[in-house]
């Protein structure tokens, strides 16, 4: 006990004494993320958006005056053109230009030639919006214009209403108000955390572990009276714990920028996950953390050099990418059964909390199976620094 | 005499990769480093194993540190068996050998408080004995400096003195004076006799004549595994020296040795 603590003091002593070590695993993954998800919300929210104040300009031939009324909701700023030829190639240069956002052209005596028309003659009165889909303004004003007409010629010719106003049993949508963001959540979260915990132990074990092997460093804690479980034990919590910092850095920076990524509308509440729902997600996380390192570490135990640890690690990265996306491409198996596999189930539970879903038994079986599987590994593991096969193998 | 360190019919064998069996120029699979060998050391003595590359000096050494388990038979060393109570002997033992490495990223200071505290020596004890040896290998000079950016030598002091951090009964150095320049291989020397003195079992190997000249009161003459003479160095020489000796046994066993 004594003597795994102490194990675990140097492991973290190493760690924190080399200040771009902790830089590189522990506060870039965050950092990255938040920077990069940052500005990718930013640019993308800049490209897609315009503000909602932004009063469109575009030029209007032949605008019955209803219509024009109408429209007055729609922030737009209207010129009256006369439909002129000799002016029709400067007009649709300011909207490549985007000094105007667009130009609707209405037949003459549209209103009275619309309301005359009759289903199956040919051909109906067609109203022309120009528009220059590269200026976002643009894009904005026609989207907007086309809805507009296309709802208004629906009142003209109404048969049916679908899901018109409120119904007669409440909201149409059965989703509660934490449906679309569970999903988004559920089907992204588990793997990018299984991701950043992995990539966590990838930065450390293979250099704690097949380093001190390679270094024969490893040799000189072998012939101290230690017992083996004491070295494997001590490895494997105190890379758990550098693994752990390592997939909370960059969840912060994940859960941090969402909000900026998704823009306002998005609105992210992380108060919307109880109290339970965060004791078994880090519940999960932890054990998941033990069964990853503990694999990466028999790995690293096994291998000859750093080079051979990292290399030897690649399959075992797949195989958790692949589970980790099965969730998000809705291939998820909804059995218990499958909760009894280490690691699927930890995607399994994942999945189920951040769709406001937990199910706390199924959790918690995820989490016992997970320990009970990373004691197993850590018994190998003393097994293997206890075998001289493994241990001085060249 | 109290007969400390028993050792008891010891073997190993190594099976070679296809590598190793091209490195090796051997077609056979198995490699026998060390074949039945057997000595006794007696409490407060200097002994010394002697032989030529690849008798299987390391091995030996290795497997009575517990490093490697022999294939068969056994060491009883200060009452623990290095087969069935690997631990106990650890905690007993002091073992060098230069494939042991400390970590580049620590201080002497460190490493010697962290290798204290696995060899379980007592809190309080730990400065004191600091100090004791600190002072005698000059490591005090560089005790904060990063093991990675010392000398060769510094580093084998540092090693050196992280193995003895409990105070041993039982010492055993692989090669103890290998790579160091005459006046470090002097401190250590001394050092060794300081430590006979104290009424420690020391066993050295080494290919060195003049060390075992020096330093020991018995020596083993190891060829191809095998145990070949053990006896007192008075006895084993009489009037000639170890080297004379040493290459007359040789040819008796093997033949002559420019074959
Ligand atoms: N891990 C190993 N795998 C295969 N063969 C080995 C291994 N370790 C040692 N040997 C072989 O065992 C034999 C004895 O080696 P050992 O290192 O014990 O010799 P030594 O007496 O210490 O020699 P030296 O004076 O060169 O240090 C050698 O032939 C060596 O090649
Ligand atoms: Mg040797």
């Amino acid at each position: 006990m004594n003597n795994m603590i102490t194990i675990i003091k140097k492991e973290l002593a190493r760690f924190f004494g080399d200040r771009r070590l902790v830089f590189t695993t522990v506060i870039m993954p965050g950092l990255m993320i938040f920077v990069m998800y940052t500005f990718m919300g930013k640019g993308l929210m800049k490209e897609l958006s315009t503000s909602d104040d932004y009063v469109a300009k575009a030029y209007a031939v032949n605008m019955p005056e209803e219509l024009r009324t109408m429209t007055k909701g729609l922030q737009v700023e209207w010129e009256d053109w006369d439909g002129n030829p000799g002016e029709q190639e400067r007009i649709l240069q300011e909207i490549a230009d985007g000094e105007k956002d667009g130009l609707i052209y209405f037949p003459e005596n549209f209103m009275e030639d619309m309301y005359a028309y009759n289903m199956g003659d040919e051909p109906a009165p067609n109203i022309e919006i120009y528009y220059n889909s590269e200026k976002s303004n643009s894009l904005t004003f026609f989207n907007n214009m086309r809805s507009f007409f296309t709802a208004y010629e629906e009142t003209m010719v109404n048969k049916y209403d679908v899901n018109a106003k409120t119904g007669i049993y409440g909201s149409y949508d059965q989703a509660t108000e934490n449906g679309l963001l569970g999903k988004m959540l559920s089907g992204l979260l588990p793997m990018l955390i299984m991701v950043f915990i992995f990539s966590g132990c990838q930065s450390v074990a293979p250099e704690s572990i097949a380093g001190e092997k390679e270094r024969g460093t490893i040799a000189t804690l072998l012939v101290t009276p230690m017992k083996r479980s004491a070295l494997a034990l001590g490895k494997v919590i105190s890379l758990s714990l550098i693994a752990l910092m390592a997939g909370v850095s960059s969840f912060l920076g994940t859960i941090l920028s969402l909000p900026n990524m998704m823009g306002d509308e998005m609105e992210f509440s992380a108060m919307s996950y109880t109290i339970t729902d965060y004791l078994l997600l880090l519940a999960v996380i932890i054990s998941t953390v033990l069964v990853i390192v503990a694999i990466i570490s028999m790995i690293s135990a096994n291998a000859t050099s750093v080079k051979e640890a990292t290399t030897a690690m690649a399959p075992f990265m797949l195989v958790i990418m692949v589970i980790s996306i099965l969730p998000m491409m809705g291939m998820e198996s909804k059995s218990a059964i499958t909760y009894f596999i280490p690691l699927y189930n930890s995607i399994q539970a994942m999945t189920g909390i951040f769709g406001f879903q937990a199910n706390v038994g199924l959790s918690l079986l995820a989490v016992g199976i997970n320990l009970v599987a990373a004691g197993a590994l850590t018994y190998a593991l003393t097994k293997m620094f206890g075998s001289e096969k493994v241990m001085f193998s060249r | 005499m109290e007969e400390l360190l028993q050792v008891k019919d010891l073997r190993k064998t190594f099976t070679l990769s296809a590598k190793q069996q091209k490195i090796e120029k051997t077609r056979e699979k198995v490699k026998v480093a060390v074949d039945g060998l057997s000595f006794t050391a007696y409490k407060g003595e200097v002994f010394g194993l002697l032989g030529p590359n690849g008798a299987g000096k390391t091995t030996t050494l290795r497997m009575l540190a517990t490093l490697i388990k022999p294939d068969s038979g056994d060491a009883i060393m200060d009452g623990s068996s290095i087969v069935k109570q690997p631990e106990e002997v650890r905690g007993k033992i002091g073992f060098l050998t230069s494939e042991l490495k400390l970590e580049e990223f620590f201080t002497p200071n460190y490493l010697f408080d962290f290798f204290a505290k696995l060899y379980g020596v007592a809190p309080e004890k730990i400065a004191e004995r600091k100090k004791l040896l600190f002072g005698r290998f000059g490591i005090d000079r560089f005790a904060e400096m990063k093991v990675g950016n010392l000398s060769t030598g510094m580093k084998q002091k540092v090693s050196l003195v992280v193995s003895l951090v409990h105070d041993p009964d039982i010492v055993i150095f692989d090669e103890p004076t290998n790579g160091l320049d005459v006046l470090t291989a002097k401190v250590v020397t001394d050092f060794l006799l300081d430590l006979k003195a104290q009424g420690k079992t020391i066993l050295v190997s080494t290919h060195i004549f003049s060390l075992i000249e020096k330093i020991c009161d018995r020596v083993g003459i190891v060829i191809n595994g095998k145990m070949v003479v053990c006896d007192t160095l008075q006895n084993l020489c009489g009037d000639k020296d170890l080297e004379e000796r040493f290459f007359e046994i040789y040819e008796e066993r093997v033949g002559r040795i420019d074959e």
